[in-house]
């Protein structure tokens, strides 16, 4: 139970203008601009939208800015301005298969058609700390590019469709045209289809999915994954209006995709074959994207006749928890007062302990008594 | 496109939209009370101003609406462009249902009444009527009402009373209606009581 | 620059998807400009005033399932009706209404039988060898990174 409490106004007003104050740090520093952290944190950004679950690199940008760097903060800023803009459509299903690819690797054929594309990873670096980046403005921090090849596009098959062609791992699933749920309208119920989990996941904590797709690796609910298939690179995004009558595209954005494959032993109306875990991601959030996949095919364990012994494999579990917003607020709300709340279990204590201190006087009494 | 979209919408969607909704809360929160929200510059002929301004305020992509009356081509289109509503084609797949003529109307058990967990999955029914006048008609009482209130609308039978009455009487389920004629509208939500 | 995957049913219609699709990817200040180059700019009004909403992107399960919801983005919207009664229409991602607004003009010149080659040549052309430009910049870096592997013949193995 929460009480108004009143007489705050002016510490929060002060509160509120340190927090600026702050935000903007010592004056002799530039500010940082919106523009700076869109460019600069990208990644930043990108976690922001998918969290965020909403793809506008500018206001996730702003969003860092306000939030002071706290991605959490950011995410929930996020989360709240998309609720005052109203809905216009769906898009047509993304083709991530047509996509302009910027990276694209596969754990599973070397020499996948195509090829390994490596793109920009911190994959290939040593992560050591790069003193040169202290040292702004110095030439060669942004290499020029090598104007010596010129890139040929070749088609990238997806490793599923060559894993297909054998017959050795299950499809994609049916192509039914039921609209699929959305659950930032209808609330999640137990147990959730597949399109309501990865809609979960998608807009899931990172760090919280990442955990949990760490657990399964741990052997809580193992099921030995290998990466069969990541790729980032922007998309085409195709709305139809209905007042237009036809298919038209809006723009690209960049979204990220992975196809973990594990072992299946077969089941008693499957056959021993491949299963699938997929992921896919606003921005490049190739980590987030990984966990996702982990965390999808542990999901299906009912699905293909698994044992649910860990807790990867609970819907409720992992659905429950994924979302940031929902963890840090519930988590945070313990800063409210609960004055009242407090004083009755006050009250309690009190109560319960001077009947423990009686019945010990009485117990004491007794015994000396005798 | 057509000819027939080519109607403008509000000036300034979001405010002009706030005021309606704003003209719509106090009209639902005083049943009987007749108010007159500013409808958009240009409307289809078969809209009432008030009529136009709802839509406008309350429908969109996510509003499912099934709509009935006579010559509604034209408010279709405009309701397509403007509000971009999807139609449904029973009543009760509906959120907003829009019957322009009474006559249209089919029995109030047909539309969504909603279920005792989700009472708000109802269809709204907007209806346009010929004519209402505060004062006098129906004796109006309930949430809202300071003791009794009177409402007449021009046109509508009596079984439309009795069906209201009927799905009201299902509470927490029910129905919640919007009349409009002409610039003014007035609404019965489903908690108020209705005698003749 | 318009994908595969954009159905289509005429010449017509596919002919307009192409130009709205380069005028949703041109930058404002291209736009901008070709808009302060044109020599008889039309009368217009504003049947729907640019505005900003959402999308909800759909993925699908597994790449080539089920569709899923995956996250909502940012769009802008807007409908110009000319001095000859066409109606152009602007659906462009993002939160830019001039941009928007500019779109659904060009969109709106663009239907113009007596207009239309002239400004394809000297409007969407220029666009399109832009985005074109950019595309190719990130295929070549992207295909710079490309793994070339080479095997090492371990010395047992050699005949």
């Amino acid at each position: 139970m929460y009480v108004a409490v009143k007489g705050g106004e002016q510490a929060i007003d002060a509160s509120l203008e340190q927090l600026a104050r702050e935000r903007r740090g010592d004056a002799s520093v530039p500010e940082l601009s919106v523009a700076q952290i869109k460019q600069q944190m990208r990644l930043a950004v990108d976690r922001v939208m998918c969290e965020g679950s909403l793809y506008d690199p500018d206001l996730a940008a702003l969003a860092i800015k306000q939030a002071r760097g706290d991605l959490f903060e950011a995410v929930f800023l996020l989360r709240a301005y998309r609720t005052t803009l109203p809905r216009f459509g769906v898009t047509l299903p993304l083709d991530t298969a047509a996509m302009t690819t910027r990276r694209r690797i596969s754990a599973t054929y070397k020499d996948i058609p195509g090829g390994q594309i490596l793109g920009p990873s911190f994959d290939y670096s040593h992560r050591l700390l790069d003193f040169a980046l202290m040292d702004e403005g110095a030439p060669g921090l942004a290499p020029e590019r090598a104007d010596e090849t010129r890139g040929e596009s070749a088609p990238l098959p997806r490793v599923t469709d060559i894993l297909g062609q054998e017959g050795l791992i299950e499809g994609d699933g049916d192509l039914d045209g039921q609209a699929p749920g959305d659950l930032t309208r209808e609330p999640l119920r137990f147990p959730a289809s597949r399109d309501l989990r990865l809609q979960n996941l998608a807009r899931g904590d990172e760090g919280f999915l990442l955990a949990m797709a760490y657990s399964t690796q741990r052997g809580y609910g193992r099921n030995h994954p290998f990466a069969g298939e990541i790729r980032m690179g922007d998309i085409a995004i195709v709305i139809e209006p209905e007042e237009l009558g036809f298919a038209v595209e809006i723009g690209d954005v960049t979204v990220t995709e992975c196809q973990m494959i594990t072992q299946f032993k077969g089941s008693a109306d499957k056959p021993p074959q491949f299963t699938r875990g997929y992921g896919l991601t606003f921005g490049y959030c190739e980590r987030k994207a990984m966990a996702m996949a982990l965390c999808d095919r542990a999901l299906r364990a009912k699905e293909l006749g698994e044992d649910i012994t860990a807790p990867a494999q609970d819907e409720e579990f992992v659905l429950a928890h994924s979302d940031s917003v929902e963890a840090s607020g519930f988590v945070q709300h313990l800063k409210l007062p609960h004055y009242i709340d407090f004083q009755s279990e006050l009250l309690s204590v009190r109560d319960m302990r001077a009947k423990a201190m009686a019945r010990a006087n009485a117990k004491e009494a007794a015994d000396d008594a005798a | 496109m057509s000819q027939i979209a080519l109607k403008a919408g509000f000036d300034d969607s979001v405010h002009d939209s706030q005021r309606v909704f704003r003209a719509l809360l106090d009209a639902m929160s005083r049943p009987g009370r007749i108010v007159t929200p500013s409808p958009p510059p240009e409307l289809p002929a078969a809209l009432h101003p008030a009529t136009a301004a709802v839509c406008l305020a309350l429908l969109d992509f996510e509003t499912p609406l099934w709509l009935a009356g006579p010559d509604i081509a034209e408010t279709r289109a405009w309701l397509a462009f403007h509000a971009g509503c999807p139609f449904v084609a029973t009543p009760e797949q509906a959120a907003f249902a829009l019957v322009t003529d009474v006559a249209a109307l089919p029995a109030l058990g047909d539309f969504a009444l909603g279920s005792d967990e989700m009472p708000e999955r109802s269809t709204t029914l907007l209806l346009q009527v010929g004519r209402l006048v505060a004062g006098q008609g129906q004796r109006l009482s309930g949430p809202g009402i300071d003791g009794t209130a009177w409402l007449d609308v021009d046109g509508v039978t009596a079984s439309f009373w009795t069906e209201r009455a009927a799905a009201c009487a299902l509470f927490p389920r029910g129905l919640d209606v919007i009349f409009t004629a002409g610039p003014a509208l007035a609404a019965l939500p489903r908690t108020t009581q209705v005698e003749d | 620059m318009q994908s595969a995957t954009v159905p289509t049913d005429s010449p017509e219609t596919a002919a307009r998807q192409r130009w709205m699709a380069v005028l949703a990817r041109a930058e404002t200040a291209e736009l901008e400009a070709a808009w302060a180059g044109l020599a008889d700019k039309p009368a217009y009004r504003l049947l729907r005033k640019p505005e900003v909403g959402l999308v909800m992107a759909r993925g699908r399960v597994g790449g080539a399932g089920g569709a899923f919801n995956l996250g909502e983005i940012a769009v802008t919207r807007c409908a110009a009706q000319l001095a000859d009664g066409r109606t152009g229409f602007g659906y462009v991602g993002g939160r830019d209404v001039r941009k928007c607004e500019l779109a659904a003009l060009f969109d709106g010149l663009l239907q113009d039988g007596a207009r239309q080659s002239a400004l394809l040549a000297s409007v969407i052309a220029p666009l399109v060898a832009a985005q074109e430009a950019r595309k190719a910049e990130t295929q070549n870096d992207a295909a710079r990174t490309k793994v070339n592997f080479f095997a090492l013949e371990r010395g047992e193995d050699a005949k």
